[in-house]
């Protein structure tokens, strides 16, 4: 498969401050992905890093295979949708859609106009006057129906409810299926979207620490509880995530536990539970930590 | 069916399709939902719910007519009850016994529990 962009040895230093750490890797064509990390962890660096809006300390990009800086024929394919998007004071939501269709070439006002019901916001009220989940709303509605090729939410949905949330998450997956183009979601809300995604990256301190299949990373974990001692004989030369233990209990999580291990595991009187990608990110977040912690 | 944690979700696809098919639901050569009716139905990523049924595809269970769509193949439910009473032993039948063996219930016993449920 195509590969829509393409990143070697990138890395961005603001200051002494290293916020993207040599990283390097694709994104495919017609695939969501999931862009995960902590806050701080470089994610919405990226992001602007792919789509022009700031320069690179060192490494390479490629989208649509050139450089994004000052690249309108990239540029024009690319839609952002950031976190807190900041519209003049006067704007009412019916202005940003008004004018979406002069930057998004593939602009659909019909879907526009769908969403606009769906997620009932007011388009004749002014920006200044609407709720935080209302202005979210406004950058849903436009990164969905720009239908640019490369789109990117960056923790799109700030004070959307539970109801509208699921309805982004509908709409990006029916509309994804009609028109396949390639999407990178990045937010906190990880166990909500874990099924969406075809493929998972996860930065932590500017590095890349999973570039995975979804399908891989699932089952990938699981969690072993028994008593102390059976769990500590199983556990033993495998890689440990994390431990915890309360009186002669313990539950430890293990990565790559295959078959025959888990019959092991059932043999020996343990129980196997498996690990949530949210968890899986929590724990391998917390590892690195630990190892950075040790390398400093 | 919830998608569940600890496995693929293509895997879990399949086999929800191969449980309807054992069950009766989808009836041989009558078309299955589209990939992306899966991905709406269950809110997974369309290109998984198509690695879940082209499995399928692969064992012979559903075939593509070109243009249409996929259909269940004549004789996929009679195939698959002969897997699933091959893997019947190990799946369910062992761990009965040695659930039955640590509460010290004899195999006798343990047939008469079946016997009863079964006049249930």
């Amino acid at each position: 498969m195509n590969a829509v962009v393409d990143v070697t040895n990138l890395t961005k230093r603001f200051g002494s401050f290293t916020a993207v750490d040599g990283v390097s890797f694709t994104i495919r064509e017609n695939a969501i992905h999931g862009l995960l990390g902590r806050n701080g962890a470089g994610k919405t660096t990226i992001m602007q890093l792919l789509t022009g809006q700031d320069f690179a300390t060192s490494g390479d990009i490629r989208v649509f295979g050139q450089s994004p800086v000052e690249n309108a024929s990239v540029l024009q394919q690319l839609c952002f949708i950031k976190e807190s998007q900041k519209y003049p004071d006067d704007f009412k939501p019916k202005h940003v859609l008004r004018s979406a269709p002069w930057f998004f070439p593939h602009w659909d006002a019909e879907f526009a106009e769908q969403l606009v019901d769906e997620f009932r916001l007011p388009t004749n009220r002014r920006i200044k006057k609407l709720s935080r989940g209302q202005l979210s709303a406004i950058g849903v509605i436009v990164g969905l129906a720009s239908r640019a090729p490369l789109t990117f939410f960056d923790e799109p949905y700030l004070g959307l409810d539970a109801v509208a949330r699921q309805l982004f998450y509908d709409r990006l997956l029916s509309d994804y299926a009609e028109h396949p183009r390639t999407v990178i979601l990045s937010t906190h809300l990880i166990d909500e979207v874990s099924n969406l995604l075809e493929h998972v990256i996860v930065i932590d301190q500017g590095r890349i620490i999973i570039d995975e299949a979804a399908d891989d990373l699932r089952g990938s974990v699981s969690n072993v509880v028994g008593t102390a001692a059976a769990v500590d004989a199983f556990a033993a030369g495998r890689e440990v995530l994390h431990r915890e233990g309360i009186g002669g209990l313990a539950s430890v999580t293990l990565s790559s536990l295959g078959d025959a291990d888990r019959a092991a595991a059932r043999a020996a009187g343990l129980e196997l539970s498996p690990v949530s990608l949210q968890q899986l990110i929590v724990r391998k977040t917390q590892v690195s930590e630990k190892e950075f912690e040790l390398s400093a | 069916m919830a998608v569940d944690e600890s496995r693929p979700i293509f895997l879990q696809i399949a086999e929800q399709i191969e449980n309807d098919i054992v069950a009766g639901t989808l009836a041989e050569e009558t078309q299955v939902p589209s990939t992306n009716e899966f991905a709406a139905f269950y809110r997974i990523n369309p290109a998984t719910a198509g690695k879940g049924v082209n499995l399928l595809v692969d064992t012979g269970i559903l075939y593509k007519k070109r243009g249409i769509g996929m259909f269940v193949a004549d004789g996929a439910r009679a195939r698959l009850v002969a897997t699933r009473r091959e893997q019947f032993t190990t799946q369910y039948v062992r761990p009965l016994v040695e659930e039955a063996a640590k509460l010290g219930i004899s195999p006798d016993q343990l047939a008469d529990l079946i016997r009863k449920e079964e006049a249930k």
